[in-house]
């Protein structure tokens, strides 16, 4: 029951289409090349490219304005159809009604179907910019806007890896919990865990308070993506709890010990979990921070590069 | 107003001073009658004062006159509350407060009321006007009245060093939980895995005294019986069932909040006589509101007409009624412009004879349940050859023939055509009101035709109130049911013959109907509900196949005269009839081509049950059951392995729908990749209905389940919705993400909400953007597709591929 992938929306409807429009540049390319690596953005067929990849950039930069403007449909329909509207009895005829992306494509567009083409376009455009530049690179404005859409492609590729690989493994690690949840649970193991130390050596309770007090979770963009914190005082406080366990042996102690091992034990699985759904969370989402601001760039150097070119050449 | 005690010799006594008896003591009061209004909490109009501080009161039925020499329009409680002081405080009405009627007894020519102070009086007539808040609902188990057991808490100071088990997870029973923290140990049980009826605002408070360890919960636990103990220092022990099995709490009291029943048993004590068992069956009355009991009038909410403005407009007719002044029901207007849409009737008394004539089925109501009836009701004149409704079209309306004739449509499963006629007294539509599911024929208009439609809650408070429309609607579409499970070809003397034999039974969720391995003694036909067939292997339930209301089932056996091959389960409340063997295998070798039919369904069902049961999927169709998917007709769902928790879907719906989103994405359960969000399921027997006073939430023909601007915000729905789906909530001007954000992909997390011109709270859920082309804006919006919605009969061939 699971769902297919943007990539594959409309059985692959928009890789055709990509397939089709880079054809058709290399075609163009191989027709039109000048020899000897002549500026090739000024022929007829380079203009055309250029033409084509900045259209294309709009495109890909409207995604973004698309998806915060959910499917905004101003027209609203009749609710309820009145009840003796027509007679042909063809409505009817239907038995299955799955409202799903493919349907509703008819009477308005999806995201899906928006974040499909998005991709492939973007793939397509690092070719026509690539033919349109004539593979000729310098320090100047026009290799600025260049590099710029290789940068937003590839954070894209990033992206699009990201959104299909970790999903999955965010659901697998936490399930049906809320990393609020977990976060509550932490600190209620904190708590608990203070109490079963108060009646144990104090090198216990340091080690236990230490690891209340700097057990980090976030942290720095780093910290987030490593899930790691190194010499997590959780862990170093099961470990060095296992060994002292054989030592405290007088009266109540390995009870004692023990009930407070378990909860510490259970506490760093918990804070492995907190780590693991950060550092997944940032990974699916951190490549967004770049894509989008130097796609917003990308325009801004594209505009020069037009400019430049409407006044120098 | 004047409190005064010397009371005998008095002509009418009306007990309870809400909406109702308050308008009738006043009505009474200017006409000089002498009366007096009993009241058994200190103030008058006990439930509004209950009501949220601040809610809005609405008055609906909109269209109503108002008629009572109190004035009400729609406002904020207090200024209602004032208003009506103000206009009873220098009135002439006979006030007695605090003071609950506990019997009524009827006595020579009149009345002998007691009340609990031990006070009786003596009264010529009763109005009794109680409403129906008043019976507080007990816990219903062994115990539920020893000391200590309370159904209220008064003063939370009094207690203090006690363990005390609250039970119920409504806004009452965690108010009270939280109240009592601090000074006990307070224990809270509550019968759902969740606290989805209380308020948001009781939940965040419930977990913060959870979290500071204040209160101990007990989730998924039911009450089975309270025993008392002696020589301990708690004198209760609480005997409950919970997912580890049974324990006993000892505690040393027990405050159930469980919400309030209809005070019916007391009415009975009156000698009151109710139609039926049901829980919601209101007394019989006659036109002019008088019960069985001679000089026993009932009105208001307690005599099943729930909201304010009917309370008082019945308080000043009931008066006027008990004078012997014939006056005009308020709603006579509404009545008659219904009455002439139909040619030649020129009044409402020759309506409602027509009525009375024409539908043999309405026959035994009265005359003010016929006007009830057909207040609800709507009528349609449609030309000859006009389309009714279509087959598969949602619907649960049901149609009534006062004049003229239809043609029903109906295609059999083998695809062919059969038109079967209706004349006059007939009706139809039946299927759908019962089984919840889509029209099963298209209905065509024959030659003047006059109809009358009839909505689903209507229908169903008749089919409780008067058990004989009950009976004949079941044989005629029993009758109905059977023809269209074994095709229309079938003679009437054969269904009949079946009918005669056919059995009905209820299932509850999860129940078994029949075992693998059982011997093979009846057809079944799924009248409401729906079922799941599986069968084992290597010692695992597999789930093979899902069947939906109006399909049969069990005939395999029958046919191959086997025992049973799989396991059949209600995968939601479910209505089944059965239909004997013997029987059925009678009328099928009458009848060969039916008999073909069901063979070749037989084989087909082999073959598709051979396929599906490699069993890798039965945990997921187990785990959608469980969700409510097997009585939903239409279910969001999101594939977690796709979805970037980027929460789209919520914001598209809040910016559609007033500025809140209509579900939840983040709630609700998970079973490996599949995530059900708290939304709703547009249940085929949406429990939502079931108590809205102004009827405001109803289904599209297209299936949708939605809630209209009549809502009053009484919260009712949300705390009948099995799903927590329901929210009550301000419309807010939604204010979109600046370019700014855009820009920068930053995600919002707060936008400042503004309330719109004040409209009060009411009761949103999903409407699965019924009027937004292009459909489900949740689905639209998800950028990765992992949102997507199901129906149940679609879910299993989408878990094949
Ligand atoms: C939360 C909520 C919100 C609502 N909002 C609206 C709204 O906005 N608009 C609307 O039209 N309707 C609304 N309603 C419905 C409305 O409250 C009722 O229709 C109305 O109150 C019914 O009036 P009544 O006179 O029949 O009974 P009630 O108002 O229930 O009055 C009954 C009175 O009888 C007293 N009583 C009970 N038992 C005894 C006894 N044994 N002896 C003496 N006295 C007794 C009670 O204390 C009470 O004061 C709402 C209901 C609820 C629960
Ligand atoms: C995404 C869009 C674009 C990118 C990334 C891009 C990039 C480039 C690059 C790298 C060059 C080679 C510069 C050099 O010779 O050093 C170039 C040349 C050129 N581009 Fe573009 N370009 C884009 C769009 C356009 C558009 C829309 C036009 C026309 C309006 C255009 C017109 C030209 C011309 C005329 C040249 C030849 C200049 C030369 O030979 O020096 N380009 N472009
Ligand atoms: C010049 C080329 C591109 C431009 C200008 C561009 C622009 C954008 C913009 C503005 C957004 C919206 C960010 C947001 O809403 O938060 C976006 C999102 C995205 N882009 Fe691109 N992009 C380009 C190329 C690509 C390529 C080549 C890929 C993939 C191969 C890609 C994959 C994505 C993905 C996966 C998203 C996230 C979708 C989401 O979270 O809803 N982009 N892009
Ligand atoms: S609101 Fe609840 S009860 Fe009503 S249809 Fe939706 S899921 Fe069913
Ligand atoms: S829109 Fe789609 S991806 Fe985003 S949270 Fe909703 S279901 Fe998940």
């Amino acid at each position: 029951m699971e769902q297919p992938s943007f990539l594959a929306y409309r059985n692959y409807r928009y890789l055709k289409i990509t397939g089709l429009v880079i054809t058709a540049a290399l075609i163009a390319y191989l027709l039109a090349r000048p020899a000897g690596g002549a500026a090739y953005g000024g022929t007829i067929f380079g203009y055309a490219l250029g033409i084509a990849s900045a259209l294309i950039v709009l495109v890909l930069t409207w995604y973004g304005i698309r998806k915060r403007r959910p499917p905004k449909v101003p027209e609203r329909r009749e609710a309820d159809r009145r009840k003796f509207a027509d007679t042909d009895a063809t409505r009817c005829q239907s038995n299955r009604r799955v409202i799903n992306a493919e349907e509703s494509w008819r009477h308005g567009t999806t995201l899906q179907g928006w974040l499909s083409m998005h991709v492939y376009l973007g793939i397509a455009l690092v070719v026509l910019t690539s033919l349109h530049a004539g593979f000729r690179v310098g320090w100047n404005i026009h290799t600025l806007a260049y590099v710029l859409v290789l940068l937003v492609c590839l954070s894209g590729l990033y992206g699009t890896y990201a959104y299909l690989r970790y999903p999955r493994l965010i659901t697998e690690n936490i399930g049906e919990e809320s990393l609020d949840d977990l976060l509550l649970k932490i600190s209620e193991a904190d708590e608990l865990a203070t109490h079963r130390a108060t009646d144990l050596p104090s090198e216990v309770k340091t080690l236990v308070s230490r690891a209340c007090r700097d057990t980090r979770l976030g942290g720095k963009f780093i910290q987030q993506i490593s899930g790691r914190q190194h010499d997590c005082p959780t862990k170093l406080a099961v470990e060095r709890l296992r060994e002292l366990g054989k030592e405290l042996v007088d009266g109540d102690q390995p009870r004692l010990i023990r009930d407070l091992y378990t909860v510490l034990l259970q506490k760093q699985r918990l804070v492995d979990m907190v780590r693991k759904e950060i550092s997944l969370n940032a990974r699916m989402r951190f490549w967004l921070y770049l894509h989008a601001p130097l796609s917003i760039a990308l325009l801004a150097a594209l505009l020069a590069h037009i400019l430049t070119i409407l006044i120098y050449w | 107003m004047a409190n005064q005690s010397s009371t005998e010799g008095i002509r009418i006594a009306i007990v309870g001073a809400g909406p109702g008896g308050l308008s009738a003591a006043l009505r009474a009061a200017e006409l000089g009658i002498s009366h007096v209004l009993i009241e058994a909490a200190p103030n008058i109009a006990n439930t509004i004062r209950r009501y949220q501080k601040g809610k809005l009161v609405m008055s609906e039925p909109r269209q109503l006159p108002l008629r009572s020499s109190l004035s009400f329009t729609s406002g904020i409680r207090e200024d209602l509350l004032r208003t009506w002081q103000q206009e009873l405080a220098d009135r002439d009405i006979n006030l007695l407060t605090g003071d609950p009627v506990t019997n009524i007894q009827r006595q020579h020519d009149g009345f002998l009321i007691s009340l609990s102070s031990g006070h009786h009086l003596t009264t010529e007539c009763v109005v009794l006007a109680i409403g129906l808040q008043g019976n507080v609902r007990k816990l219903g188990v062994p115990g539920e009245t020893l000391p200590n057991v309370q159904y209220q808490l008064d003063d939370p100071d009094e207690y203090r060093s006690e363990t005390i088990a609250v039970i119920g997870g409504g806004d009452a029973g965690v108010e009270n939980a939280l109240a009592l923290t601090g000074h006990n140990r307070v224990i809270l049980l509550n019968r759902q895995e969740e606290f989805t009826t209380c308020s948001e605002a009781n939940f965040q408070r419930l977990r913060d005294a959870i979290k500071a360890g204040g209160i101990e919960t007990q989730v998924n636990t039911s009450v089975v019986r309270v025993e008392a103990i002696t020589g301990s220092d708690a004198p209760l022990s609480l005997v409950v069932q919970s997912p580890q099995g049974m324990e006993r709490i000892e505690c040393h009291r027990i405050i159930a909040r469980l919400g309030a029943t209809p005070p019916r048993r007391m009415l009975e004590g009156f000698g009151i006589r109710f139609p039926s068992d049901d829980r919601a069956a209101v007394p019989q009355l006659s036109e002019r509101y008088e019960s069985n009991v001679p000089g026993l009038y009932i009105i208001g909410a307690l005599a099943g007409y729930p909201l304010i403005k009917q309370a008082l407009n019945q308080g000043y007719e009931v008066i006027e009624y008990i004078q012997g002044n014939p006056v005009e029901p308020a709603d006579q207007g509404l009545l008659l412009a219904k009455f002439l849409r139909i040619p030649d009737l020129p009044t409402v008394t020759e309506g409602i004879d027509l009525l009375r004539a024409n539908l043999p089925l309405f026959a035994p109501l009265t005359t003010l349940q016929l006007r009830e009836f057909m207040l609800d009701s709507e009528v349609l004149t449609p030309p000859s050859g006009e389309v009714i409704f279509r087959r598969n079209d949602y619907g649960n309306s049901f149609f009534s023939l006062l004049r003229g004739a239809v043609e029903i449509h109906i295609e059999g499963q083998d695809g062919k055509k059969v038109i079967i006629k209706l004349a006059q007294g007939d009706f139809f539509g039946e299927i759908g009101l019962l089984s919840g599911r889509r029209r099963s024929a298209t209905v065509v208009a024959g030659n003047e035709c006059v109809l009358v439609e009839t909505p689903r809650r209507s229908m169903l408070k008749l089919l409780d109130a008067v058990p004989g429309v009950q009976r004949k609607l079941d044989e005629v579409a029993l009758r109905r049911v059977i023809r269209g499970c074994l095709g229309a070809s079938l003679a009437e003397s054969e269904v009949a013959h079946l009918v005669q034999a056919a059995k009905s039974r209820q299932f509850a969720v999860g129940e078994v109907i029949f075992n693998e391995g059982d011997e093979s003694d009846a057809l079944y036909m799924i009248r409401k509900g729906s079922v799941t067939v599986s069968r084992k292997s290597n010692d695992k339930e597999v789930v093979a196949a899902y069947i939906s209301a109006g399909n049969y089932f069990g005939e395999m056996g029958l046919i191959s005269k086997t025992p049973r091959t799989a396991t059949v389960r209600a995968a939601a409340p479910t209505e089944v009839i059965l239909l004997e063997a013997e029987r059925f295998n009678a009328v099928l070798d009458q009848n060969p081509s039916v008999r073909r039919e069901v063979t070749s369904r037989y084989l087909e069902g082999v073959r598709s049950k051979e396929a599906s049961t490699s069993g890798k999927n039965s945990g997921l169709i187990q785990f959608l059951m469980d969700q409510g998917v097997g009585e939903a007709t239409d279910v969001l769902l999101i594939d977690y392995s796709k979805c970037i928790r980027c929460d789209n879907c919520e914001t598209a719906c809040a910016e559609l729908h007033d500025g809140t989103s209509r579900f939840s994405r983040r709630a609700g359960q998970t079973y490996e990749q599949i995530h059900v969000p708290a939304s709703c399921r547009h249940c085929e027997h949406p429990r939502c209905m079931k108590d809205c006073p102004p009827d405001a939430i109803h289904r599209s023909i297209n299936g949708e389940v939605y809630i209209t601007d009549a809502c009053i915000g009484c919260g009712n729905c949300q705390s009948n919705c099995p799903y927590g789906v329901i929210q009550m909530a301000e419309k807010t001007q939604f204010q979109r993400p600046s370019l700014l954000h855009l820009i920068f992909g930053m995600k919002i997390k707060h936008l400042p909400q503004n309330p719109l011109a004040s409209e009060g709270k009411k009761a949103v859920k999903c409407d699965m953007c019924r009027d937004i082309i292009g459909g489900s804006a949740c689905v639209r919006a998800c950028p990765t597709g992992a949102a997507f919605r199901v129906n149940p009969e679609d879910f299993l061939t989408m878990l094949d591929k």
